[in-house]
């Protein structure tokens, strides 16, 4: 079972002026040196106990999610990535949207809003298994939990990264 | 890809330390040394088998904003109208789908004026309607595939 989502809080947190040079300096990544925090340091213009500090705040603020490596879904053997997406009532989404982030091969889980008439979904779960036949039979799972809530549902798999960046804040 | 390095993958997760010499630590965990965490650690990444390494921000938590938007694009112009997309620096990742809407991607921005902006902007350039398909409520986020 995995632990549930911290409760959300909406105040964003203020950055001051390091802070915000701090996430500037490692939003690339961090440095591959021995020191990597030293390194920081220096470029900063403050001491490396005060950049682990910092960095350990914007943790427990959730400015920072987590500080490791992000893998490619492809390269590790996880070549079937499918965004699973779903038309649930709305007054059952919020109950069921944990239930279908609770389960262990969901790695997101949001609702988000319908754009009829195109677009009949408000449940967004994506999904990763090394085959297609893997992805449809965690599909399949994840309609036997939504049972009659759920009133149609489609998996967008993704053929082609066209980038993969990740969130870059101006200078 | 040996099984030093699957387990660095895995170990890398997340919980990276915050002490003088971090890959020190984490060499200790795995039973290599710090010289070698560091070289398997830029040969992943050079192979593209990590994108990156370092700290996740979340935008949403700094008074930015994150958007999923997707844009149906008539097939030859597939290519020329992800170059126009992904020359956004907002535009975080780009996935291509199997779907009318066949091309997805997520705008992040310091400010949430900054996404209509860059919605604007994609208009503009493509001709495309884009849809914004902006997070109402988060049940999981918590990306974390065995190597």
């Amino acid at each position: 079972m995995k632990a549930p989502q911290p409760a959300p809080s909406d105040a964003p947190v203020e950055l001051d002026d390091l802070d915000r040079r701090l996430v500037l300096a490692t939003q690339g990544g961090l440095p591959l040196l021995p020191r990597p925090y030293a390194a920081l340091a220096h470029e900063l213009g403050c001491n490396a106990d005060e950049v682990m500090a910092r960095l350990a705040r914007m943790l427990e603020t959730g400015i920072i999610r987590r500080i490791g490596a992000v893998p490619n879904h492809y390269a590790l053997g996880y070549t079937a990535n499918g965004m699973s997406v779903w038309d649930v009532a709305d007054e059952l989404v919020d109950r069921l949207g944990a239930d279908v982030g609770g389960l262990p091969f969901v790695s997101h889980c949001y609702r988000r809003p319908r754009r009829l008439p195109v677009w009949p979904y408000n449940l967004f779960a994506m999904v990763h298994g090394r085959s297609r036949e893997q992805v449809y039979s965690q599909v399949d799972e994840i309609a036997r939990l939504l049972g009659d809530a759920c009133r149609g549902h489609d998996v967008l798999f993704s053929t082609r990264i066209l980038k993969k960046t990740g969130l870059r804040i101006g200078g | 890809m040996d099984d030093i390095d699957r387990a660095l993958i895995n170990t890398l997760h997340g919980g990276f330390p915050l002490v003088a010499e971090p890959y020190r630590a984490v060499g200790q965990q795995l039973g290599i040394g710090e010289a070698d965490v560091l070289v398997r650690l830029r040969r992943l990444l050079d192979d593209r088998v990590l994108t990156r390494f370092g700290p996740l921000f979340q935008v949403e938590r700094m008074g930015g904003a994150f958007v999923l938007a997707a844009l149906a694009v008539p097939e030859e112009r597939f290519d020329e109208v992800a170059r126009q997309v992904n020359a956004l620096p907002e535009v975080a990742h780009n996935y291509r789908r199997e779907h009318a809407l066949n091309m997805w991607f997520v705008l992040g921005t310091e400010t949430p004026d900054g996404i209509a902006a860059a919605v604007a902007r994609i208009e503009r350039e493509t001709g495309l309607a884009v849809q914004c398909f902006p997070k109402e409520r988060e049940y999981f986020v918590e990306l974390r595939l065995p190597a």
